[in-house]
């Protein structure tokens, strides 16, 4: 068997074509041959959860996937989830309910409840519970990521409904700040 | 509540919350570099060691290895506390636990780099090994450390004020009570990880996921031997912290002098198992308390001694240690006070600071204990509590300047919206209501090295195009500290959070901060922020108002405008006054500065507790147990947070919430513990280390209690640690109302609960938990008159020995001498 094997697929609505060490997990080949971070990892051994992808609209851990696995299948990250400019239901919620804190998690979050509001519209709060279950987050407590999550579906159910937060109290003569600001993405110091 | 505010105090976005979702904010690990070479510790396997030889010729004969370094490069030590410099980047003569890293290797792959770490043959002359409080107390020899107060207690404390006898003599009832509390660690999703980058000069640039750039600065430069300037640290946001992140690390120094041998960048990222073995988390703390009451509840003595766990090194201990003494008097008016802490040494991965640093362990009793007493008392343990709470605006026995006090309004919020006076005591068996307050400090009000600078520093750079760049030594752990810096700012130059760059973390472009630790970020930067920005207002409005002839005191920022209050229209834009000021002024920059006010304090370990503003919190809790099975589940809790202002009511509704999710995780599931006899971690993985998942998550009604507080920006006080303390103390007294049986242990698990209902059952004390405490001999107590008794903060004789602290920081520390 070669030390590497040229694979060919799709991730995030792009070819790719990278030849990669048939030891090299999914997420390696993300992060290190793709460059894109935005997936994370926690422990590399599928105990956390911060490593889904979703192949075919059904998340998995990247971590426990080699990458040669993974021949034709369409993957989607963290940096699919935003279409055409516009950022996912789910994106926007979590940006203004507060459900991403240090962020570190987020991406695995949005990843599982995009396939599970892609399968299931009108999941219960005990569904989201259990649908993001596999993955932990030690900042938010987990509430303020379910309330992200049903506030989507119903930006889902309800269509040309309002702005990710609500407005800000406005004085007279003094536009309110937008809470939702153009060009906003590279916020981060580093 | 003023309502001419246009930012404070409005549910904005964070302003890094659009990265965090897209996956754009750049963590460590996610930094690339040209050239980049990837490093790999290798760790000692035994738990107490010497280090007889290391040969390292099969790790460099390896293709694709640039470097090995081992303890020889590296004779400087470093350690977060001037007090405790007692780590080695690499260690030299002897490791101290599992983990002690012994050398690194510097290769073009990963793989390569753990091959070759794999390939040094180290010979080690194993030690018996010291692994509990007991046995350190026990076991003089061997020493861990060549210093320490007494063969293995690193620290032995003892501070009295006023006079606990007399105290207890007064009392119509005392009680005493045992409890263990369980070490637990930070478990942030993210891994350590540092890279550092050599520059052609000679120069080094350190990226980590650091809370603490400034103090990873001193010790980097220390350890390597070069000045300040040439070293530079950039924080990047950190993928959580709670503590874990604080102090400088082994792999910090161990890169940077890595990259400077190999002229490459050299990234490392720990695994799992590291970050388990890193630690610098909660202690485990063996405690005692003796509390005289009058028969309405009132303490009139109260004494109290923990032993902590402190694992091999020093870290953050000493002050640990000081901590588990400091708060319990803060809440509730305590007449006299005698404390005695000791700190041992162990054989097992260091502690430090973890949320909450030092107070949630005795936070814990004491609240259990007061649960207990006003049963004995036949009081309602919120009633006994609210007759006795400390006054705003007082001093408490040991000192402590309070200021804002919400924590009235917690407990009756809190009273009323569980229905406690209905159910609390009438619920069936199996279901049961508990009650805790508690409160936190809002920044340590001492630095960790002595000196008589800023704590935190702010600098503004009003550009022309009307963008302001407000640069801050604050480091992002996702509290949102970069968020709190822009508000601060926009509402003062009436402009847009997102008009405002902020750049933080960087110690060669940022004035400095010392850190997001103690719950400082809010209240210290905010403050530095307003100072700047009040600074940048006044150029502006001098600028325009002699511009537009109207006096500036009538002149008005808002909407990104300067204009005439009595006449709006009349104005410029923001940019053009801007423009109207350089014009005026030359080039635009202001700064702003926080140093929190004097402490009363002036005892010997009186650094420790003093703070600018105490936050408070009280929690009912609801359980079910399973007399069947000692199943302890939390379906509801009630938490109510005096935060003095929040700037932003849902970031600190996040850090609440947060809050009471990592104490149910402590006192329902999480433990750090570690083999007999070996020190090996039991369960150093994410699956086997239990914390809660979506599945654990309770019904958390949060109520945020605006007590604003004179030394807060717009009154803020703290909101990232304090939610924590109640939580693990109301979950314990609930399970005693469910059940009648007392555990007296964190973590409380199915055996404990199953063992104290057996207990109950044969007719003994329904109790689990400690029922002796080591005897040790503790040094004469630092006397401190109370302020009732006419103190004036100051030990009336015989203090054991002077502080070394600040001739040595200034001795060593060369920051401290420009």
């Amino acid at each position: 068997m070669p030390d590497k094997l040229l694979m060919r697929f799709r991730v995030n609505g792009e070819p790719q074509e990278v030849a990669v060490r048939v030891e090299k997990t999914l997420l390696e080949v993300l992060r290190e041959d793709l460059g894109l971070t935005g997936t994370k990892h926690g422990c590399e051994l599928g105990e956390c959860g911060m490593c889904a992808v979703a192949i075919g609209g059904r998340p998995i851990l990247s971590c426990l996937a080699l990458a040669v696995e993974c021949q034709d299948q369409e993957i989607t990250t963290v940096e699919g989830l935003a279409k055409d400019g516009r950022l996912d239901p789910l994106q926007e919620t979590f940006a203004a309910l507060g459900a991403a804190q240090c962020g570190y998690c987020t991406p695995a979050f949005l990843v599982t409840a995009r396939a599970l509001l892609d399968r299931d519209p009108h999941p219960s709060r005990k569904t989201i519970a259990k649908a993001l279950s596999g993955a932990l987050c030690r900042c938010t407590g987990y509430l303020k990521i379910f309330e992200a999550v049903e506030e989507a579906m119903l930006k889902a159910t309800a269509p040309g409904a309002a702005h990710a937060s609500p407005p800000p109290a406005s004085t007279p003569g003094a536009p309110a700040p937008s809470t939702a600001p153009s060009p906003a993405p590279g916020g981060s110091p580093a | 509540m003023s309502d001419d505010l246009r930012v404070i105090g409005k549910p904005l976005l964070k302003v890094d919350a659009r990265a965090k979702v897209i996956g754009a904010t750049r963590f460590a690990d996610d930094l690339a570099f040209p050239r980049m070479a990837f490093a790999r510790l290798l760790r000692s396997p035994h738990a107490h060691a010497l280090v007889k030889s290391i040969d390292v010729s099969k790790a460099l004969a390896l293709e694709g290895v640039y470097a090995v370094v081992t303890g020889e490069e590296f004779p400087v030590p470093f350690g977060i506390l001037p007090v405790s410099e007692d780590e080695h980047a690499l260690c030299r003569d002897k490791v101290r636990f599992v983990g002690d890293p012994v050398a690194a290797v510097a290769a073009r792959d990963e793989w390569i780099a753990e091959e070759a770490a794999n390939a040094i043959a180290v010979t080690y002359e194993p030690l018996p090994s010291i692994l509990s409080i007991e046995q350190a107390v026990a076991k003089p020899e061997p020493r861990i450390h060549d210093y320490a107060d007494e063969g293995n207690l690193h620290r032995k404390l003892s501070m009295e004020f006023g006079d606990v006898e007399r105290g207890f003599a007064e009392a119509d009832h005392v009680r005493e009570d045992f409890f263990f509390y369980e070490g637990n660690t930070h478990l942030p999703m993210e891994q350590h990880c540092a890279v550092a980058v050599p520059d052609p000069d000679g120069k080094v640039a350190i990226y980590s996921s650091t809370q603490t750039p400034h103090y990873l600065h001193k010790a980097a430069a220390k350890v390597l031997g070069m000045p300040p300037s040439h070293v530079r640290v950039i924080a990047t946001p950190n993928g959580g912290g709670f503590g874990g992140k604080s102090d400088p690390f082994n792999h910090e120094i161990v890169v940077a002098k890595l990259a400077l041998l190999t002229g490459r960048p050299v990234k490392i990222t720990l695994n799992r198992e590291e970050v388990f073995y890193c630690h610098r988390g909660r202690h485990p703390v063996l405690m005692w308390v003796r509390t005289g009451v009058k028969k309405d509840g009132a303490i009139t003595g109260m004494h109290f001694r923990s032993f902590l766990d402190g694992g091999a090194y020093g870290s953050y201990g000493v002050a640990s240690t000081y901590y588990t003494g400091a708060l319990q008097t803060v809440t509730y008016k305590v007449k006299n006070y005698r404390f005695e802490g000791v700190r041992a040494f162990t054989n097992k991965p260091p502690c430090g600071p973890k949320r909450g640093h030092g107070t949630p362990q005795p936070r814990t009793l004491l609240e259990v204990h007061l649960d207990k007493l006003a049963e004995e008392l036949a009081l309602d343990p919120i009633d006994m509590r609210l007759a006795h709470l400390v006054e705003p605006n007082s001093v408490t026995a040991n000192y402590l300047s309070v200021g804002s006090i919400g924590l009235r309004q917690c407990i009756e919020r809190v009273r009323d919206e569980s229905g406690w006076r209905e159910r609390f005591r009438k619920l069936p068996r199996g279901r049961g209501l508990g009650f805790a307050a508690s409160s936190y400090l809002s920044g340590a009000g001492l630095p960790i090295y002595w000196n008589s600078m800023p704590h935190s520093g702010v600098q503004l750079k009003l550009d022309r195009g009307g963008g302001v760049t407000c640069f801050c030594g604050s480091t992002e752990i996702g509290q949102g500290s970069d968020s709190v810096l822009a508000y601060v700012v926009a509402e003062v130059l009436g402009i847009d959070p997102f008009d405002i760059r902020v750049v933080t973390a960087d110690t060669d472009l940022t004035p400095v901060d010392l850190g997001s630790y103690s719950s400082r970020v809010t209240l210290m930067t905010g403050n530095a922020a307003l100072q700047a920005a009040g600074r940048a207002r006044e150029l502006l409005v001098e600028a325009v108002g002699a511009k537009l002839g109207v006096p500036k005191g009538r002149l008005g920022l808002a909407g990104r405008r300067v204009f005439d209050t009595e006449k709006p229209e009349v104005g410029l834009s923001f940019a053009e006054a801007v423009q109207c000021a350089e014009s005026k002024f030359g080039t635009l920059g202001t700064v702003g500065s926080y140093t929190p006010p004097p402490s009363k304090a002036k005892y010997r370990g009186g650094g420790v507790g003093p703070s600018p503003a105490y936050s408070y919190s009280a929690m009912v809790a609801e359980v079910e147990c399973d007399p069947e099975t000692g199943w302890v589940t939390v379906p509801r809790i009630w938490i109510a947070h005096d935060c003095g202002r929040a700037l932003n009511p849902l970031l600190v509704i996040g850090q609440v919430e947060g809050s009471v999710y990592m104490g149910l995780g402590e006192v329902l599931m999480e433990a750090q513990v570690f083999r007999n006899n070996l020190g090996v971690h039991r369960q150093p993985s994410l699956l086997e280390y239990k914390s809660p998942t979506t599945l654990e998550t309770p019904d958390i009604k949060t109520y945020l209690i605006e007590d604003p507080d004179p030394n807060g920006p717009y009154g803020a006080k703290e909101a990232g640690q304090g939610p924590l303390l109640p939580v693990m103390p109301a979950v314990l007294n609930a399970v005693y109302d469910a059940l009648g049986v007392r555990v007296d242990e964190v973590p409380l698990n199915p055996q404990r609960v199953l063992e104290a209902l057996r207990r109950k059952a044969d007719g003994k004390p329904g109790r689990v938990g400690p029922t002796a405490i080591p005897r040790v001999v503790y040094p004469d107590p630092i006397r401190v008159p109370t302020p009732w008794e006419g103190g004036d903060g100051r030990a009336v004789a015989g203090e054991p020995r002077k502080s070394q602290i600040p001739s040595q920081a200034r001795a060593r520390n060369p920051i401290t001498k420009g």
